[in-house]
């Protein structure tokens, strides 16, 4: 038994945000309420967290990371990446299917589920398999043999899927197994050699610029093949204001459409790159203020479903270079909860709606997932958020491989205090 | 004389109006030197510069090599054919490589925007940027307003047109930087392709017509404009890009009288300059390459010469 004692509860789930215990036991919350921990006091083997200070949330889900393994187990593997899952406070995290080989088949798909299960660190998996063979855009993947191992959703990311036709075919052919489809929208087209976002500053830094039309009008083109089929559609890591605004038109016609936004999109934008620094490359690209503020109040109103970290972990090989042949990405897992709090202090985010990104709404994009609620009854995946925790990211305190984030040797606000998942509690917060 | 307060010349952004005279004013004693009997002075005897191309380049490696080589320091060039695909060893590792040889100077020209930053930031010698992907080109543009300044007497007021493709282009971006410090009216001129909008944040005027573009002009600078872009449609053919943007005696002559005509070479003849236009009497071109050894040698002079210590 686990007592979670006098914690800011925040259930968006159930809307409740109060001061209150939560009692898991087996597994599963048994009881929720502001002194419901007395009625077992008298109970033993019982772990007490005093919670006083801290957030009591549900499990984090990430419904995008690049955990590298088959094939880049230099930049992160699985026993990596869950941790450092654990330690950014996720009990759920969705790889993608960008590894090598890629996850385009069931053989795959089986071994991230069992590797995961292997190295045991508690954190659920729940992987996206490709949309089509190879990423290569051209022939359906086999979604129903991946969905029977374990996939939730299919993707090409990293890749656009260029080709309507078989966009259109991959909408239909993912409904059938009630998969969502989740696109890095980008035409490449519009994007060949692109370094960073186009505009003024890419002018200015002679950077070759990856348009936000890029990314609108392959939503835009997806929005009208959606249109037509039963699929649910989601976005991945939407930048541009642009985009937001046919979400925004698309969800107001009832189509089944979500999408996420990163963290550093949410943070940071195309003047981070002043100085060539590569640690900001990131595909999509850092884009400018208005985007970001059209992407924050998307987030707060709901036109954005969910926070996804897109975590990218590198070596330092790939970014320790000049800009043009640095990598894409930012690692992401373990600083997400400091970056985005900073929007909830910034009361550009109420802390419930925070929560929700993280954990409700991106559940609610896996059908059937015991994840995202403290109900009672709920599998006893939980969060304590310490809110107030300073802490300095540095190559030591990450659990990930890889270090390459622009927040590397920043001090930081906000970090986890306990990660639980099925009620054992998997990573615990340094104390200091 | 005041010391010169960098210690590398990684654009003209970072450069003060000061900085640049300076520079420029140090380029006069030079244009001397090369003009003497015996080209040479001793001033960086002990010195070591090394030439590090990522690109080819015959005529600016030259123009520093020569720079170097008439101030007595020793000069190596080294030739790297790069791609981005070729396994090579990495700049970092290159970097620390010749690092270690303790050279003065690094002069660098880099397909990669920032790649000169890059190297500043992992070595302890001077870098001086000869051209950076489509970044800037400082020397260029200092060897430009060096030629200017000489034939006009001042920069203040003048009105500039750049013509050609801007967009791609490093020498349009540090000239502009350099030109508005002076006060200078600049104006980009070439199709919408190679002439987008976000240009207008140099604070520059933007033109789409060549006859408006140069109309006026103290100074028509000319481009060179590559096959390549074809490619990215940004061109239809070179033959209509010389009809439309060339510049022909009939065009310059909207210019002010005596205009004068750059070019910061290699020029395509007939394609984005006129034969006629190239050799007139009122072509810097060849001023152009006399001023870039001249300012190539005030630089490493500003950089590595001693200031004081043995």
């Amino acid at each position: 038994m686990l007592l979670l004692l006098g914690g800011r509860v925040l259930d968006p789930s159930t809307g409740r945000d109060e001061t209150a215990d939560v009692v898991v036991e087996a597994g599963r919350i048994v009881r929720v309420g502001p002194g419901a921990a007395g009625e077992f006091a008298g109970r033993e083997q019982v772990e007490r967290i005093d919670c006083s200070g801290k957030w009591v949330v549900p499990g984090f889900i990430d419904l995008h990371v690049h955990l590298r393994e088959p094939g880049h187990e230099y930049k992160e593997d699985l026993a990596s990446g869950l941790a450092a899952a654990a330690a950014g406070g996720f009990t759920t995290v969705c790889p993608m299917a960008n590894t090598r080989p890629c996850n385009d088949n069931r053989a795959i798909t089986e071994m991230m589920m069992s590797g995961a299960k292997a190295v045991g660190r508690g954190v659920r998996l729940l992987p996206f398999g490709a949309m089509t063979k190879g990423l290569a855009g051209e022939e359906l993947a086999e979604m129903g043999d991946m969905r029977k191992a374990g996939a939730i959703g299919v993707s090409d990311d990293g890749r656009c899927l260029m080709n309507a036709a078989v966009m259109r075919r991959a909408l239909e052919y993912a409904s059938t197994f009630d998969l969502l489809v989740s696109q890095h929208a980008e035409d490449h087209h519009m994007t060949e050699g692109a370094q960073m976002n186009e505009g003024e500053l890419s002018t200015r830094l002679g950077l070759r610029g990856w348009p936000r039309e890029a990314e609108d009008i392959i939503v835009a083109r997806d929005l009208i093949l959606v249109e037509r089929t039963r699929a649910r559609y989601h976005v991945a890591h939407i930048s541009s204001m642009g985009a937001v605004r046919l979400i925004r038109e698309a969800k107001s016609r009832g189509l089944r459409v979500s999408a996420e936004v990163t963290p550093h999109h949410l943070t940071m934008t195309e003047q981070a790159l002043i100085n060539y620094d590569t640690h900001c490359k990131v595909n999509p690209p850092l884009r400018t203020e208005e985007d970001r503020a059209a992407l924050i109040a998307a987030l707060a109103d709901g036109t954005i479903d969910c926070i996804a970290t897109d975590h990218a972990p590198h070596s330092t090989m790939e970014k320790d270079c000049e800009f043009s042949a640095a990598s894409v990405g930012i690692n992401g897992l373990e600083t997400a909860i400091a970056s985005t709090l900073a929007l909830v202090r910034a009361g550009q985010l109420s802390p419930l709606r925070w929560v929700e990104s993280l954990s409700t709404s991106p559940a609610k994009l896996v059908p059937d997932l015991d994840a995202g609620s403290l109900r009672e009854g709920s599998r006893a995946d939980i969060t304590v958020v310490d809110p107030e925790r300073r802490w300095t990211v540095t190559r030591e305190a990450l659990r990930s491989k890889s270090f390459n984030t622009p927040l590397l040797n920043h001090e930081v606000t906000g970090g986890i205090h306990r990660t639980i998942a099925g009620g054992a509690v998997i990573y615990e917060a340094p104390r200091s | 004389m005041e010391t010169f307060p960098h210690r590398h010349i990684l654009g003209i952004e970072g450069l003060s109006r000061a900085d640049i005279e300076h520079v420029l004013d140090t380029s006069n004693a030079f244009l001397e030197v090369s003009r003497r009997p015996v080209r040479k002075v001793p001033t960086l005897r002990g010195k070591t510069v090394i030439n590090l191309f990522y690109e080819n380049s015959t005529r600016t490696r030259t123009s520093f090599e020569l720079a170097g080589k008439r101030m007595s320091a020793d000069v190596i060039n080294i030739s790297v054919a790069s791609s981005s695909v070729s396994k090579g060893e990495t700049l970092y590792d290159t970097c620390k490589t010749l690092e270690a040889m303790h050279p003065d100077v690094i002069v660098m020209r880099h397909a990669s925007s920032g790649a000169p930053h890059f190297v500043a930031r992992n070595v302890r010698c001077s870098v001086i940027n000869a051209g950076d992907g489509m970044h800037e080109h400082p020397t260029q543009a200092l060897l430009d307003a060096f030629t200017i300044r000489r034939a006009r007497g001042t920069l203040e007021g003048l009105t500039v047109a750049i013509v050609g493709d801007v967009a791609h282009s490093r020498v349009a971006r540090s000239n502009a930087l350099l030109l508005k410090q002076f006060g200078c009216t600049v104006r980009f001129v070439g199709p919408d392709t190679l002439v987008p909008p976000e240009l207008a944040g140099y604070g520059v005027e933007l033109h789409h017509e060549v006859e408006a573009g140069v109309r006026d002009a103290d100074v028509v600078m000319v481009l060179r404009v590559q096959t390549e872009r074809l490619k990215g449609a940004l061109l239809s053919s070179l033959g209509e890009y010389s009809r439309t943007f060339g510049i022909n005696r009939r065009r310059l002559a909207l210019a002010k009288p005596g205009a004068l005509v750059m070019h910061p070479g290699p020029m395509n003849r007939g394609v984005e300059i006129e034969p006629d236009v190239a050799d007139g009497a009122t072509s810097a071109v060849l001023d152009q390459v006399e001023a870039g050894v001249a300012i190539r040698m005030a630089l490493l002079y500003l950089l590595a010469g001693d200031s004081g210590e043995a």
